[in-house]
């Protein structure tokens, strides 16, 4: 007998299958997904999940008989009270045939319900959403560089000489040009040697030593190495891509954002910030609230804490862009900004913020979001249009022009996700299929 | 048995295991198993593996590899999910037909179910996969992996090739005929998968030799002349009526690709693999159980277990041994662990402590004395349904007061009790449940019965309807499609009542032009 410990193999043997089941369900996947995520909160909402899509599409049909009709034999175990001819009424259903057999198509028709892990989930969340203008960047900002192994040259420093390859080019060339080697020079003299010392055969011995002579003139013209054959690892600067991302987070934290408001931001940033994440190695994140001045704060002031103060939107631009000159140069760093507010803005203040705006933040980010966070009572106003607040008039004008821009309005928690797809949707191509 | 060599220590005690031990307890059982108890098998190879494992073997059908397809996929995350949420356990083990007979046993049983594991499956159903004439009549122990192995690359080239969409629909639609794509009785040559893909690849690289570009633009001169008339012989050619339709389809489909009917022949060909275990599971089970009971009760028997270990035992064989009765909320149908090991008990009794009755009913086997051989022969010679049909008695009848309830369908307004554990009802009952194992009974006769070749190319299929049971709609026009996708034509099927050839219900399907090499 064998015991075999297979513990140690790997598991996730049906992996390949999973994918497939996945990709097959991916439509409903994802619509469950999204679905499923709208009553999610934002703490859990980067682990996987339990969905459920209906089981129509992923049914395996199979030649059998109906369920009901005809005429049918049951034989069940524990016989109480009945006796041969003794007559069962039906249930109203009539169908006939035994419980088990009606419970067994309930299942059928259930949903299918299993368990995503968390980078399927996200996957599919994130699947048609992109960043905006990460490819042009990444191209425009390659001012670092990397060496890679690059082949052989024919020239380089010391340090870098291949032995491997320039002893395989030496011994290629030994071959090729016929060079005596050194057993047959030596086992060559030997017999000279001998036939010299018995003196015997002079005729031998002549010629012996004419061969001797040509070979160990041959032996010189073909060296044992030759510069020809030296060759040398070749490197090569590779452009690096940049992989982190600064994400600023901008708030409005003046006595006119309610709880509410704040957590309508708090949940949008944290969307963002779980999308940078998916694509750079590494992210930093910077929060700013501003009122009338604007400070740098950790997130759980930035969150919890009230401030008294007027609006002045500028004064937080102008700390973004000092930070970003100070911490995260353009060159190494993508930058991403967010900012939130309930679009009160010191009239004074407005056409300083479109300024700096266009002028310097626009230029230093890859993508800026406006979100305006309303009051939950306002979304259910229809009809209405709501009047435009100050500082989105002011925006307005800017996100015509720019495509690194975006702006959105958010009243309730249901219309953050929505309102990110938008924001992040990939242009051009948004009716995304697998290719048939 | 004065010779049995009994170890004055213990096997084990406690819960934990090690290899040693695991070892020993398997060679202490193969004392009693080979020695004792004449059982027969393959040489054993027993794998340690984690739940994980235990769930991915769960998701391909129990072997330990086997091509990838979506449905393995969604079944694994069926079985996760019910796993995750305590809605099932696990079985404690995973046994596959094959020689040397692998079992996987989990590595967080304790050490009293891994005895009772190895018991079970490495002894019973072994010597039962070993003996049964289904088994060696269908089955390829030796070439079975070997097989699978094929398969499995086989499927990944073809990926590689033609392209995931075309792969996958292909095997849909083969899945979906899998039940019928079985030889239901034997042909004259012995199963012999080893071969099968050196048969495949002579076959490619016999035509990759013979591939020339000129024959594509040699002009195609008029066809050649249909030789009408001999139906008898054209249907003879065709193997007509044919039942098992992926057979027919991968010999005769005209516009497959040689891959699909590769994958055709796959398919089938594990179909076949799966057939005798189908119809033998509740003898299987109870072949299992049965010698796990015995040789269990032997090592507490001769000292080699202690009590605690042997009540663990018994506590988790009632478990599996239980039958609910019908007006149980537990009732799902007649348990084949539970019927199987009562069936192997009462044999035991009748070939030992025979009553009258017994002598009547059994005159072959009762009092004969020795159980295991006569259990042996039944192991070695009968499915389920002729096992019932031979060996149900009247007194394991009445014991678990059996009663058959009919249906005569929509007209009647009350299920009728046809009969009970009575001296009317023995071999009513005998006869009703031996049916229920009859596969000829519960599956559907669906056959190829005729293709028009000269005309539209229609296949025609037909399915014999038994007690007015029609095939299940939905489902069927489903399996339909597939049918239509694989044959290219169109396909249509009817059901027809065998006693008056008047046909109930017609299904038709259009084949998707292109649809498997999308």
């Amino acid at each position: 007998m064998n015991i075999i410990d297979r513990r140690l193999n790997s598991g996730g043997k049906s992996l390949a299958n999973r994918q497939r089941f996945l990709r097959r369900a991916k439509a409903l996947a994802q619509k469950a997904v999204r679905n499923h995520s709208k009553d999610r909160s934002i703490k859990d909402f980067d682990q996987g999940g339990e969905i459920k899509i209906p089981v129509d599409s992923l049914r395996e049909p199979r030649l059998h008989r109906a369920p009901t009709g005809g005429h049918r034999e049951g034989l069940l175990p524990g016989n109480k009270k009945f006796v041969q001819g003794d007559t069962i009424p039906k249930d109203k259903q009539g169908g006939g045939g035994s419980g088990a057999e009606g419970a067994e198509d309930g299942d059928g028709e259930d949903d299918f319900r299993f368990v995503l892990s968390q980078d399927e989930y996200l996957d599919l969340f994130f699947d048609d959403l992109e960043l905006p203008d990460l490819a042009k960047k990444t191209l425009a900002s390659t001012e670092s560089t990397s060496l890679h192994r690059a082949g052989y040259s024919v020239s380089g420093s010391p340090a870098n000489l291949s032995l491997t390859r320039t002893m395989r080019n030496s011994l290629s060339r030994r071959v090729a040009l016929n060079r005596p080697k050194s057993e047959d020079l030596q086992a060559l003299e030997a017999e000279i040697e001998a036939l010299a010392t018995e003196g015997d055969d002079p005729a031998r011995l002549e010629e012996l030593r004419a061969t001797l002579s040509h070979l160990l003139a041959r032996i010189k013209r073909v060296p044992f190495i030759d510069p020809i054959d030296i060759r040398f690892r070749r490197f090569q600067a590779v452009p690096r891509p940049v992989a982190q991302a600064v994400m600023f987070c901008l708030m409005d934290t003046s006595a006119s954002m309610t709880e509410h408001m704040k957590d309508l931001a708090k949940r949008f940033y944290a969307l963002l910030y779980i999308f940078l994440k998916r694509r750079y190695r590494h992210v930093e994140i910077v929060f700013i609230r501003h009122t009338h001045e604007a400070e740098e704060v950790d997130e759980d002031t930035f969150f919890h804490s009230a401030e008294t103060g007027g609006t002045v939107v500028s004064s937080a631009l102008e700390e973004m862009v000092r930070i970003a000159k100070l911490r995260f140069p353009m060159e190494d760093w993508n930058i991403y900004a967010a900012q939130a507010s309930d679009g009160d803005n010191s009239a004074s203040d407005t056409t300083r913020s479109a300024a700096l705006l266009q002028q310097g933040v626009l230029p230093l980010c890859q993508y800026f979001a406006y979100l305006e966070v309303g009051r939950e009572s306002e979304a259910t106003q229809m009809g209405f249009i709501p009047r435009a607040t100050e500082l989105w008039r002011t925006y307005e004008a800017i996100a015509e022009g720019g495509q690194r821009f975006a702006m959105c309005k958010v009243n309730h928690r249901n219309e953050i996700y929505p309102v990110f797809r938008r924001l992040f949707e990939r242009k051009g191509h948004s009716a995304q299929g697998e290719p048939a | 048995m004065s010779t049995t060599i009994t170890r004055p220590s213990l096997l084990y005690e406690g819960n934990d295991w090690d290899f040693a031990m695991i070892q020993r307890i398997h060679d202490a059982i193969a004392v009693i198993a080979h020695g004792e108890f004449k059982l027969d098998t393959y040489a054993n190879q027993i794998e340690i593996i984690t739940t994980e494992q235990m769930l991915d073997a769960y998701s391909s059908v129990g072997m330990p590899l086997f091509y990838k397809h979506w449905s393995f996929g969604k079944q694994f995350a069926h079985h996760e999910m019910g796993y995750r949420k305590g809605l099932r356990g696990l079985a404690y083990e995973i046994v596959i037909n094959s020689d040397p007979c692998i079992s996987y046993i989990m590595e967080e049983n304790t050490v009293t179910m891994q005895t009772l594991v190895i018991a079970h499956a490495a002894f019973g159903h072994n010597h039962f996969f070993k003996n049964n004439y289904l088994f060696k009549q269908w089955t390829d122990a030796n070439g079975i992996l070997h097989y699978l192995d094929f398969a499995k690359t086989y499927i990944a080239e073809c990926e590689q090739r033609y392209g995931h969409l075309a792969v996958e629909r292909t095997l849909d639609a083969a899945h979906s005929l899998m039940t019928h794509g079985v030889h239901r009785y034997p042909r004259k040559r012995k199963p012999d998968l080893a071969s099968e893909d050196r048969r495949e690849r002579d076959r490619r690289l016999h035509q990759e030799k013979i591939y020339n570009d000129l024959w594509r633009t040699v002009p195609v001169t008029g066809k050649a002349k249909v030789s009408g008339g001999d139906e008898e012989r054209r249907r003879a050619l065709l193997e007509l009526p044919q039942e098992n339709i992926l057979y027919f389809l991968e010999k005769t489909a005209p516009r497959l690709a040689s891959w699909q009917r590769e994958i055709l022949r796959i398919v089938r060909h594990i179909a076949q693999y799966f057939y005798p275990q189908g119809q033998t599971k509740l003898m299987n089970e109870g072949c299992a159980t049965y010698c796990h009971y015995r040789i269990m009760g032997r090592l507490f028997d001769t000292g080699q277990i202690n009590e605690g270990s042997y009540l663990e035992f018994l506590q988790s064989h009632t478990n599996v041994v239980m039958q609910p009765e019908y007006d149980d909320r537990r009732y799902s149908g007649i348990n084949p662990y539970a019927l199987g090991f009562a069936m192997m008990q009462d044999i035991e009794r009748i070939a030992t402590k025979p009553t009258d009755e017994d002598r009547e009913w059994f005159p072959e086997i009762a009092g004969v004395g020795d159980p295991f051989g006569v259990l042996s022969h039944v192991w070695a010679n009968y499915r389920d349904e002729s096992f019932v049909s031979q060996f149900l008695s009247p007194h394991l009848i009445r014991q678990w007061k059996l009663f058959q309830v009919v249906d005569d369908g929509e007209k009647a307004k009350a299920l009728r009790v046809e009969a009970i554990h009575d001296e009317r009802g023995y071999r009513n009952l005998r006869r009703a449940l031996s049916r229920q194992y009859d596969v000829s009974w519960t599956d559907p006769d669906i056959q190829v019965v005729d293709v028009d070749l000269g005309g539209d190319r229609r296949l025609m299929l037909q399915h014999n309807v038994l007690n007015g049971i029609l095939l299940q709609e939905r489902e069927t026009r489903d399996v339909l499609q597939h049918l239509a996708d694989l044959w290219s034509y169109d396909v249509s099927l009817r059901e027809i009542d065998p006693a008056t050839g008047a046909v109930l219900k017609e299904h038709t399907a259009t084949a998707r032009p292109h649809f498997l090499t999308a």
